[in-house]
């Protein structure tokens, strides 16, 4: 389980974090909401220690984050190995084939043997159809296929949680769907999963819960039912907004 | 005319396998690796205690310092002070090291630059994303930007090395018999000084068209990875 209390960001002439608190079960899909600049992708990230709250509490598992302290390496690389990160831009490392882009932290960060760590990498690829790609390098494969292949670097760490950062804002709707299908696959086996996503009908079909966020304040947290049968005056409006 | 070109060309080429070549290999490797070790220092801000980061500036102020100094001298004078100047300072060096001395700290610095602004170059996701699956800060400066950055510094490295090979003709003015002094020579002795330094500068084309090659040769394959395709 993940659990934030008060965690709290100020840029100069911005409230990023506004006293966020909250839980993310595990097993479960997280999808958090919200218009842009909310502060979704600053959440996400601090769970994954790219970005650096000033204050709050910040619970995984059985590890211990207090953001007003500087947080010691080894504790930073510990959270990063039980939370895989999947970007709106996928970010492979274009210099490695696919499979040396899926191998390199098993192998070198979690001191995995190359067959052992290949072996579970070509597993990842058959899952999410690509595992003819797996001697090309990234710049050959198309977005869809490049955003496939970093959930697989994501999933071959074997975190506790994987946090998507709009994995889908970049990808035009057929590879889009390509993406969501694995999400999709990914929920139905209890992975737990954090998603960050303006993609509404995604929400609806795949999440347990919904985290509705806006200047960087929590504006509502809840289930799927209540989030668009109940929903309060603003996620009214943004959920109307959205129609044209 | 083909008698001296015959008889002089082995001569100066010779020269150049025993003295030039070797200064600006050994220079060049010794160099590159100065200039790896101040870029990274100069990009690095570590953590830690008051004291290491008192000192790490400090080593940073240092090569600042040495960067600015090589890059604002010329290289003739620098081979003077190494060579004739430090034995007044009772730092005696024979030709050959310090011409290696100067060479090396010359393109460390400018290499350092270089370096540097390869490893600027490559975006911050590509930092974020080795850090997201939890690697170290030297592993991700070794295994993910380095082998990126050397990609994009290899023609200005090239650069780098193709001048060096042709700056080691100063080093016959610290008395190492390279293939300029050598030609220099050879006219003191057969008055032909427009067919002399003819030949001396066709060797040094034909030295610097053979690293040309290389450098197309290294660049097609560290950009085997960049394609351009459609999705």
């Amino acid at each position: 389980m993940i659990k934030l209390e008060h965690v709290d960001k100020q840029y100069r002439d911005h409230h990023a974090l506004n006293d966020i608190n909250l839980t993310f079960e595990a097993n479960q899909t997280t999808v958090i909401l919200g218009p842009s600049g909310a502060g979704k992708s600053t959440l996400l990230r601090s769970l994954n220690l790219l970005e650096r709250p000033q204050s709050g509490h910040y619970q995984i598992g059985a590890e211990q984050v207090d953001f007003s302290q500087e947080i010691p390496t080894k504790l930073v690389l510990k959270v990063r190995r039980m939370t895989g990160m999947v970007f709106q831009s996928w970010n492979l490392f274009p210099h490695l084939t696919i499979m040396q882009n899926i191998t390199e932290g098993p192998i070198h960060v979690l001191n995995q043997s190359k067959a052992q760590a290949e072996q579970k990498a070509l597993e990842l690829l058959e899952e999410v159809g690509l595992a003819d790609t797996k001697d090309r390098y990234p710049s050959q494969l198309s977005g869809g296929q490049q955003q496939r292949i970093s959930i697989c670097r994501a999933l071959a760490m074997d975190p506790e949680y994987i946090l998507f950062d709009e994995p889908t804002s970049a990808l035009d709707p057929e590879l889009e769907a390509q993406v969501l299908r694995v999400l999709l696959k990914l929920a139905q086996q209890q992975q737990s999963m954090i998603v960050v996503t303006h993609n509404i009908e995604f929400a609806r079909r795949v999440a347990d819960k919904i985290v509705f966020l806006e200047d960087g304040k929590i504006e509502f947290e809840g289930t799927v039912d209540e989030f668009f049968n109940h929903p309060t005056q603003r996620i009214h409006e943004f959920l109307t907004g959205m129609e044209f | 005319m083909w008698d001296i070109i015959v008889s002089s060309t082995p001569e100066i080429v010779w020269a150049g396998i025993k003295y030039t070549i070797p200064l600006a290999v050994i220079s060049f490797i010794i160099g590159f690796i100065i200039a790896v070790f101040t870029a990274i220092v100069r990009i690095t801000t570590p953590k830690g205690n008051p004291v290491v980061l008192f000192f790490w500036r400090l080593l940073k102020w240092f090569l600042n310092f040495y960067v600015w100094l090589f890059r604002s001298t010329p290289l003739l004078v620098q081979l003077f002070i190494i060579f004739f100047g430090l034995p007044n300072a009772g730092i005696q060096f024979n030709a050959f090291t310090a011409g290696i001395i100067t060479f090396s700290l010359n393109t460390g610095a400018y290499c350092s630059e270089t370096i540097r602004g390869a490893i600027s170059s490559i975006p911050d996701s590509q930092w974020e994303a080795a850090y997201s699956i939890g690697m170290t800060h030297r592993q991700v400066l070794f295994r993910i930007i380095f082998p990126q950055a050397l990609r994009v510094a290899l023609p200005p490295l090239s650069n780098s090395f193709i001048g060096l090979v042709k700056d080691t003709s100063l080093a016959s003015s610290i008395t190492i018999l390279e293939m300029f002094m050598v030609s220099q020579q050879i006219t003191a002795k057969n008055y032909e000084p427009l067919l002399m330094y003819s030949i001396v500068a066709a060797v040094y084309a034909v030295f610097c068209t053979v690293l040309t090659i290389l450098q197309h040769y290294l660049e097609k394959r560290m950009s085997r990875y960049v394609q351009v395709t459609g999705e």
